[in-house]
Order: C-alpha cells, then sequence, then structure tokens
C-alpha cells in the first residue's frame, strides 16, 4: 500500500482536517490520491523500438453541493497544495448549505490479487517474448511485412479520504499484450490486430507458449482481410459474432444508460424507464465483479464496492449505471460506477464489464435465415452521438451472407444504426455467450478507462452498412 | 502560477548530470509545468469547476545506440533518483538499435522566435462565470433549446527542452478557450450540436453572445432529420470537419508511418496525389498560431515546407530517427505538423454549393474510419440534403464513403479559409464518395 504522506511535509491528520473543514456544509466530497507505475515494451519494424516506464502521483479533490461540482488537483502532496485546493474548492461553493452524506456501502469481496505485474517478469523475458514473436510471424508467412507487439501494464494505489477520516483503498493491476501484423500480397496490405489482457499478471495470458495463439489470431485476421472485397452500402441484415462485437451494445446502449446523461435528460433514454426497449430475450447487465477482467473494481474511484447491475431485463429497461452524484440528484443508490482515469479527472458514471446474457438460438440458424446481409466477427472502434442516437462502429472482420450461407470477406466498413431502436431489431439472441478477449478501453468526456463486453451472436433485423458497392 | 524558466531549467539540469553521472552516454529531458482552470455551466448555472496543476518529466537516456525513456509527475528529488537509476538499468537492458540518436547538432534551433504565444492575462473565475451567463443566456433564447453545457478554460505551460548536445530552451504558452453544447427537442427529434472559440490571447476569442447564438443555431437546424437512400453524391465538409482530412494527410506522411511502409502514400514524393489546384502548407511561424513552434519535440528548428504544390507531395513529416532510416534530413517534425493548411481555393462558397444540382453538406463525422494503410475511409455523418445551392432538410443515420487515393484527386476548395484551429482547411467538397443509408 502505498503511504502517500510518507514524503510530504503534510500529516494524514492535518489532510483530514483540511478535508473536513472543506467539505463541512457540502452534500458530497472527497480527496482522492492516486500513485499509479506503469510500463510499455514495444516491438516494431523488427526491433525494440521503446521501452519506457512512468510513475505518476498526485491527488485529486473534490467538493459537491447540489448540483455543483468543484475540482482541483496536483502533483504535489504538500500541505501549501492542498490548502490552495482547499480555497479554490471554497471559492467555487461561496454558500453551501448541505448535509454531507457519510454512509458508503462496505464490501469484503476482491476480484483481483494485490500484485505489480511489472515486477513479476523481467524486462529481459518481456523482450524475448517480443522478439520471439516477431520471428514466429515473419517465418510462418512470406507475405508478413510489419510486426507490432507490445507489453503494457501498471500497478495504481488508490486512497480516498472522505470527510471525518473515513478511508478505502484499492490497489488494481492491469496488463495486456498485443500483436499487430501487415500482410502484403500482389501490391495490397492489410493488417490483423489481436491482444489479451485483464488484471492479472502477465504469465496468466501468457504462459508457456500460449502468446503463440495471439499472433495466430492477428495473423488470421490479416489474410482474411487480404481477400476482401469492397463492402457493401445500404440496409441490410447483420450478424454479429459473440464476444468483442459487443462493443455494439456498448456504443448503441450502454452510454445512453449511463446516470448524467439520463440526470440531464440529454440522453435519448431518459423517459424510457421501465418500459420496453429491446426484443424480448434481450438481457444487459453491467458487471464489476468478474474476477480478474479487465473492466472489475473492487471499489469504484469514489469507494463504492462494485456490484452486478442489471441495466435491461427481458427487453425492458430496469436501471441506469450511476454514480454518488448523480444517483443522489435522481434519488436512487450508487451502483459503484463512479469511475475516473486518474486524478486529474472528476468522476463520472462510466461502464465496467457490459454483458449482453445468451438466448436460445444458434449462430447456424441466424445465417441461415439470412438472404442478403453481413456476418461481422470483429470491430475496431465505436462511437456514440448520445443525443440522437446514432452509433458507429467499424468492421475488422467481416463476411458477406448470400442466400444462408457465409461468402467473401468484405473490407472495413463502418456499420451506423440508432440506438433506442437498435435492440428492438434483434430477432435472435444466440446460445453461446463469450467475453472479449481483454483489450477495450471506454472514452467519455476525454477520459479512458478500462471496460470489457460480452455477447453471444445475436441477429440484426435492420442496420447501414456503410460500404462503397451500390 | 506556472513554474519559471530557471525553476525547469534546475530540474533539466539535475538530470542531465545526473543521467551522465550514473553512465548514460547522451540524454534528453523535457520539463513541463501547465495550470489549467476551468468553469462549466449548465442550463444557465454553475455546475462545475476544475482547476488542474500539473508538474512532469520526461527523460530519455542513451547508451551507445541503446535507449530507453521514463516519465513521471513526481519530480521531488529522491523520486528523480530512483527513476533516472531505473532508466538507466533499463537502457542496458534494451538491444541496441543503429537509428536511435539525438538531432544533428546543426539543425538545433538557435533562437526562439518571438510569435507571441503567450498572455499573461488571468480571468478570475468570477469573470468565466460572468461570461458564460451571457453565453447561456444567448444560447437559450429559443424555446427548442432544452439543454446547454458551456465551459470556460484558461491554460497556461512553460516547458524546458535540453539534451546532452547543450540544446535547452522553452517557451511560454497559453490558450483561452470557450465552447457551448446545445440540445433541441422537436416532437420527432432530440438533437445536439456545439460551436466553440480557442485562441492564444483573450482578446481575440469570440464574444458570448455570439458563439450562444451560433450553438444554437447550429443544433436547431439539425431538428427532425431525415434519412437518404445509398448512392454516389458530391460531399460538401464544412470547415470543422474538413480540417480531418488534412490530419489524415499529415498522418499518412508522417515519417514512421512511411519509414515501416505503413501508408497509402509510401514512396509518392514527386507524384501527384492531389488535383492541380491543391497546395498544402505547414506554416510554424504563424503569429499567435495555434500550431506555432520556433522547434519541434527533439528541439530541431522548423521551418515553412509546402508539403503539397500544385497536387505533387513534396515532403513527408521527418524526425530524427525515421529520418535517419529513410536516409533523410530531420525537417522539425518530430510531434507532427504545426500550422497545417490548404492554401484557400478559387471559387466562393456559394458557387461550391450550387455547383451540382445535389450535393450533401456534412457538418459532424463519427466513428474512427480512417485507414491510413489501405487510403480506406468509412464514416458515420450527419449534415444536409443541399439543391441547387439551397439546404433543403437535416440528414443522419447514413456513413459516407471512398478512398483517399480516389478524394484526393477530387477535392475541390472554397476561398473560405480562415485560422480557427492549428489545422485549417476551407470549406471543400469531394466528387464521388458513396453515402449509405436506406
Amino acid at each position: 500500500m502505498s503511504n502517500f504522506f510518507e514524503k510530504s511535509d503534510l500529516s494524514r491528520n492535518e489532510a483530514e482536517n483540511i478535508i473536513s473543514d472543506t467539505l463541512k456544509k457540502c452534500d458530497d466530497g472527497e480527496l482522492y490520491l492516486e500513485n499509479s507505475k506503469s510500463e510499455s515494451i514495444l516491438l516494431d519494424d523488427n526491433k525494440i523500438k521503446n521501452s519506457s516506464y512512468s510513475s505518476d502521483l498526485g491527488f485529486g479533490f473534490r467538493a459537491v453541493s447540489g448540483e455543483i461540482v468543484a475540482y482541483s488537483h496536483s502533483n504535489e502532496i504538500s500541505k501549501n497544495s492542498l490548502r490552495q485546493s482547499s480555497d479554490n474548492l471554497k471559492s467555487t461553493l461561496k454558500s453551501t448549505k448541505g448535509n454531507y452524506n457519510h454512509s458508503i456501502p462496505k464490501s469484503n469481496k476482491k476480484y483481483y490479487e494485490n500484485i505489480n505485474p511489472i515486477d513479476q517478469k523481467s524486462l529481459k523475458n518481456k523482450v524475448e517474448i517480443l522478439n520471439e514473436v516477431n520471428k514466429y510471424l515473419r517465418s510462418k508467412d512470406k507475405s508478413v511485412k510489419q510486426v507490432t507487439a507490445n507489453f503494457s501494464g501498471e500497478q495504481k494505489s488508490i486512497e480516498i479520504i472522505r470527510s471525518g477520516g473515513e478511508t478505502l483503498t484499492d490497489i488494481r493491476p492491469l496488463v495486456r499484450f498485443n500483436v499487430s501484423v501487415m500482410l502484403e500480397k500482389n501490391g495490397r496490405k492489410e493488417t490483423g490486430v489481436y491482444g489479451v489482457g485483464g488484471r492479472q499478471s502477465y504469465d496468466a495470458y501468457l504462459k508457456e507458449d500460449n502468446w503463440k495463439n495471439v499472433c495466430d489470431e492477428a495473423l488470421r485476421i490479416a489474410s482474411v482481410n487480404l481477400e476482401s472485397k469492397p463492402a457493401p452500402a445500404g440496409e441490410m441484415k447483420v450478424v454479429l459474432g459473440p464476444g468483442w462485437p459487443a462493443i455494439l451494445i456498448h456504443e448503441a446502449v450502454g452510454h445512453g444508460l449511463e446516470g448524467d446523461f439520463n440526470r440531464k435528460k440529454t440522453s435519448a433514454f431518459h423517459n424510457l424507464m421501465g418500459e420496453k426497449v429491446a426484443s424480448e430475450g434481450v438481457t444487459i447487465i453491467d458487471d464489476g465483479t468478474l474476477d480478474n477482467r479487465r473492466g472489475s473494481l473492487t471499489i469504484d474511484d469514489e469507494g463504492t464496492p462494485t456490484e452486478k447491475t442489471v441495466l435491461i431485463e427481458n427487453g425492458i429497461l430496469k436501471n441506469f449505471m450511476q454514480d454518488r452524484l448523480n444517483a443522489r440528484l435522481m434519488k436512487t443508490k450508487s451502483t459503484g460506477s463512479g469511475r475516473r482515469e486518474n486524478f486529474r479527472h472528476i468522476v463520472l458514471p462510466r461502464m465496467r464489464n457490459t454483458m449482453m446474457l445468451s438466448g436460445k438460438q444458434t449462430q447456424d440458424e441466424m445465417i441461415k435465415s439470412v438472404d442478403k446481409g453481413i456476418f461481422a466477427v470483429s470491430f475496431g472502434g465505436g462511437q456514440v452521438d448520445i443525443t440522437s442516437g446514432k452509433f458507429v462502429f467499424n468492421c475488422t472482420e467481416a463476411y458477406e451472407i448470400v442466400n444462408g450461407k457465409i461468402g467473401s470477406p468484405i473490407k472495413g466498413a463502418t456499420l451506423i444504426g440508432d440506438g433506442p431502436s437498435i435492440l428492438k431489431e434483434v430477432s435472435m439472441v444466440g446460445n453461446d455467450m463469450m467475453l472479449d478477449p481483454g483489450i477495450g478501453t471506454c472514452g467519455k468526456a476525454g477520459q479512458g478507462v478500462p471496460v470489457g463486453v460480452a455477447q453471444p451472436s445475436i441477429l440484426i433485423n435492420k442496420m447501414t452498412v456503410g460500404g462503397t458497392k451500390l | 502560477m506556472v513554474k519559471d524558466q530557471e525553476y525547469l531549467e534546475n530540474k533539466a539540469s539535475y538530470c542531465l548530470d545526473l543521467a551522465k553521472k550514473l553512465g548514460a552516454t547522451d540524454a534528453s529531458i523535457n520539463v513541463g509545468s501547465s495550470i489549467s482552470e476551468t468553469v462549466n455551466f449548465r442550463n444557465k448555472k454553475l455546475d462545475e469547476s476544475n482547476r488542474s496543476d500539473n508538474l512532469g518529466v520526461d527523460i530519455t537516456t542513451y547508451i551507445g545506440k541503446k535507449k530507453s525513456s521514463i516519465s513521471s509527475s513526481n519530480l521531488l528529488q529522491d523520486n528523480l533518483n530512483i527513476l533516472i537509476e531505473k532508466c538507466i538499468e533499463t537502457t542496458k537492458n534494451t538491444p541496441e538499435d543503429e537509428f536511435n540518436a539525438l538531432p544533428d547538432r546543426d539543425l538545433l534551433a538557435q533562437e526562439i522566435k518571438e510569435l507571441n504565444l503567450y498572455d499573461d492575462t488571468h480571468i478570475e473565475n468570477n469573470d468565466k462565470i460572468k461570461y458564460l451567463s451571457v453565453l447561456e443566456n444567448s444560447a437559450s433564447v429559443d424555446k427548442k433549446i432544452i439543454n446547454t453545457e458551456s465551459s470556460f478554460t484558461e491554460d497556461k505551460s512553460n516547458f524546458i527542452l535540453a539534451n546532452s548536445d547543450g540544446f535547452c530552451k522553452g517557451f511560454k504558452t497559453s490558450s483561452f478557450v470557450a465552447s457551448s453544447v446545445a440540445v433541441a427537442k422537436d416532437d420527432k427529434s432530440m438533437e445536439r450540436d456545439y460551436e466553440y472559440t480557442l485562441k492564444c490571447h483573450l482578446d481575440d476569442i469570440k464574444s458570448a453572445e455570439e458563439l450562444g447564438k451560433a450553438a444554437a443555431e447550429n443544433t436547431i437546424r439539425k431538428l427532425s432529420p431525415k434519412k437518404i437512400g445509398s448512392e454516389k453524391i458530391p460531399i460538401i465538409f464544412d470547415k470543422r470537419i474538413a480540417k480531418g482530412i488534412l490530419s489524415t494527410f499529415a498522418s499518412a506522411i508522417s515519417s514512421s508511418a512511411i519509414s515501416r511502409g505503413t501508408s497509402f502514400l509510401k514512396d509518392m514524393i514527386g507524384q501527384k496525389i492531389f488535383s492541380d489546384s491543391i497546395n498544402i502548407f505547414d506554416k510554424p511561424d504563424i503569429i499567435k498560431g495555434l500550431g506555432s513552434q520556433s522547434f519541434d519535440s527533439e528541439g530541431v528548428k522548423t521551418e515553412t515546407l509546402k508539403l503539397v504544390e500544385q497536387g505533387i507531395l513534396k515532403h513527408y513529416l521527418i524526425d530524427t530517427y525515421n529520418g535517419k532510416k529513410l536516409n533523410l534530413k530531420s525537417n522539425g517534425r518530430s510531434g507532427g505538423t504545426s500550422n497545417l493548411y490548404f492554401d484557400n481555393g478559387k471559387i466562393a462558397l456559394k458557387d461550391l454549393l450550387s455547383s451540382n444540382s445535389k450535393s450533401l453538406y456534412i457538418t459532424e463525422t463519427i466513428g474512427h474510419g480512417s485507414n491510413i494503410i489501405t487510403g480506406d475511409y468509412s464514416v458515420g455523418a450527419t449534415g444536409f440534403l443541399i439543391e441547387n445551392g439551397e439546404f433543403k432538410y437535416p440528414i443522419n443515420e447514413i456513413t459516407i464513403a471512398g478512398n483517399f487515393r480516389d478524394m484526393f484527386q477530387n477535392i475541390t476548395l472554397a476561398n473560405d479559409l480562415e485560422f480557427q484551429y492549428s489545422t485549417n482547411s476551407p470549406t471543400l467538397m469531394i466528387e464521388g464518395m458513396v453515402v449509405a443509408g436506406k
């Protein structure tokens, strides 16, 4: 555990006094302390391009009164710096007459080990594996023209001190291993990317030679794309494969169910609580409690233990995801969804591991039912406009479906749809739910946080495919 | 206050000396300090204030051709000692790369040009609040506006870049940004749009009234959008997104993409990649320019480059490492472009809009649909249908797609270039792209 006051002229006792004094008549607030260590080792173009290490230390001080949030952060954990922040908060919240809410739920559950993944594997060992990856891929296929592979790992220690001195702590490991390969054949270049990761040691993903699986998958995707032809343009049926394509759920529906957008009534879902927003058989949850998953958290960044939140149950909208601020203003409870990228940012309600649960159909049945459409197996990034509800994502592996059969691979195209209506267009839910490999980062208001997604295969009746072939 | 030059120089030279003492043959250090203060409004009321005080150091050490780097926000001496020791240790264990090197000495900047990038004015939160009140009142006049969120940020930064070849320079910059996001609603739809203003100097930002009015207008005109059919149709990019085409061009000519062979513009120097009339500049010494700088992120002096001349690609954007790999000298573009822009076109916006009987005017794109390896482009879009030069109705839930190789050859520019961002384009039309809709 980091002792944030060890090398500071500020004692814990003094800090507690400043916190309690500043938050006296506020509704909520806390001092958030963070110490993170991270590393990145990158192989690119046949060489170790970069080995870097970073250590980040600082605090963020938050005071909440009514709907107003005052926030101040600094790298310097010192008496002077905390006082300056306190003054800044007081100057924003000139007259407060709140009642500090001391209640915060407790839990002893932990969803990951207290480890520092960076120290668990030597630099030499990591460099060796990256070089092996490079050699393996280039020897496996002559058309491999570029290989990029990297390890990134971090350990983040946080401490939350609330008014009155209540303290909550967490230590969060996170690793990721990623491989990208570019092929060139007959003048055409295409890439394939695959990665794995989560809140465990690197070895949990890479023991023995199973880094080869990651390489094989990246190579397979690139090879498929080399054969791809232009994607069709227009509205058609879309079958989504299981696992990572659940980024669709994340973009199309997840963001619209975050508490802040609904309190502010800027989400297309804000007046739909209790109503049917999806086809029968569609159940979506957001779960922070899965062991060692990328989106899991023992406590969120306000100290609330995470939970499994049912968002949509059998088509009916049940809950939004809440942090403390939005929960208070919407007269409900925090779902443990208050997150921030680091101490430089305010807390926002965010997703953790967003999952659509399994139904009864098989993927085969879905494909067979489609005369003309596409089968999307993997995606790159996505984005949503919360207000209009329109969302997009880019296919990185997709095929056309002709007369109930999977046909040629098609070039990366953007799919666009309408969030509030897309789930009503889901006509089959598969029995093959799968978690993504542990690679997602979600961006909101300039803050990136690690997230997970999961879903079974699903059939969507109608989506617009942004290809070039009319 | 941001840390002054002396404080930053002291930290930088401490790090340099220690790195050398511990066995680095070369080193480069960047120490930066910034303070940023933001006030946010929502629905005409104070919503959030945020003060951000940042310090940071980036250290790169070389032992011969071995290189490694660290960064930290903790500048206490104890911590720097531990980190530099760790950096040297990591450097020793990192394989050699023959192209690792500090920039050539004769390319380093000799002077800091006076570009007027810093305005010392400090505006108290109370004054920010006054500006935002006026802004939000102006944005909420129309009843169709149901939500407004606006913010005002003042930012001051200072930095020192130093290396073991004796380079040690830095400069202060400031920025003032105000933005407003509005949500409008009618019985058929809810839409969001925005407007913002960003300048180095406080006096140059747009007035609060003007900004609020523009945000509201941009939003209201998007209400009750329609979806159109799939077809090939000329696409006109609003200035605020046309600059994205230039940014993609810039990533495709970065020396790293070229040397790795992962760009569709590799080996295209001297080739005609745009239509004849197109000229593209990157000019680092624009007074008060948002991308202006005297040297790049390695200390290499920067001069104006005419990247594209009458459609022909003349330069890549070259840094030291990739330059050595390509056998080219750095042209001071480590860290990318400075003030990048298309030279003005020849025809008025009005004439561009009416040059086809039917076209699409796009105001926003979503998604990350630019692939610089293949040149393929496919993104979600919203905008307006234009018939005979007139805005007919708003459009959404469509995608626009094409390949940059073709798109670049089919660009027509209007003559309405303004310097609002660091990358700037006049309104731009591309013919031959495909819209996917119904």
